[in-house]
């Protein structure tokens, strides 16, 4: 399946665009996403932490992505 | 509810209004937090703020915790606003009101707010520099 993930702050700029299209097995699980996200985009291991946020909930690593989940990765927060 | 109030806005926080909106004639005391931008960071000085949000999760995540608040302690309303957009020094980002009977739980809630929001809530800053920009807390 394919899905798009939604870029926010620094991930952005390791995108070099708000959102990123990716082609995942049926079954994937966060932790597949991420690991995929790493092998493509190697400076997000860089950051101090980063989660995966699923329909704007934070996921846990062995949730399992759906086709039109909108998916987005939210690298260190900052606000306030 | 309309005893939470929950704002994401690329234009000036109205302090006054949030206070107008927090004050009750049932409230003994009322808490605010405004978080205002600082002219340096660890000796540096800062020239702007930048903020970013993912605002439908945002939003969410804050309601999250005003209900939180009400869970933990006997509050009457809870107000958080946050700023997006670029901010000058002296500009305020956040703003935190909090009304309650007593003034103990208004001001635990209030710091449990703040302290929640920085930790949860998807917004970020990128501090600009004279020699450059930075995206807080992004790297160890």
């Amino acid at each position: 399946m394919k899905i798009n993930v939604l870029a926010f702050g620094v991930a952005k700029e390791i995108f070099e665009s708000s959102q990123v299209s990716l082609e995942l097995t049926n079954d994937a699980t966060i932790y597949n996403l991420k690991y995929l996200l790493e092998q493509q985009y190697p400076r997000l291991k860089q950051l101090a932490s980063y989660m995966i946020a699923v329909n704007n909930e934070y996921a846990l690593p062995g949730d399992t992505i759906h086709e039109r989940d909108e998916i987005a990765i939210i690298p260190p927060v900052s606000g306030g | 509810m309309n005893n939470i109030q929950i704002l994401l806005s690329a234009e000036s926080l109205n302090i006054s209004s949030c206070i107008d909106w927090i004050m009750s004639p049932e409230s003994g005391g009322i808490d605010v937090f405004i978080g205002t931008v600082r002219n340096a960071t660890k000796g540096k000085a800062v020239l702007k703020l930048d903020f970013e949000a993912y605002e439908p999760m945002a939003l969410s995540e804050m309601e999250k915790i005003a209900q939180q608040a009400f869970a933990k302690w006997p509050v009457q309303k809870v107000l958080i606003h946050h700023r997006t957009g670029a901010l000058q020094v002296g500009e305020v980002p956040v703003v935190i009101a909090v009304s309650a009977a007593h003034r103990d739980a208004a001001f635990d809630a209030c710091r449990y707010i703040i302290d929640t929001l920085k930790q949860t809530v998807p917004i970020w800053k990128k501090e600009a520099f004279e020699d450059g920009e930075v995206w807080v807390a992004a790297h160890p």
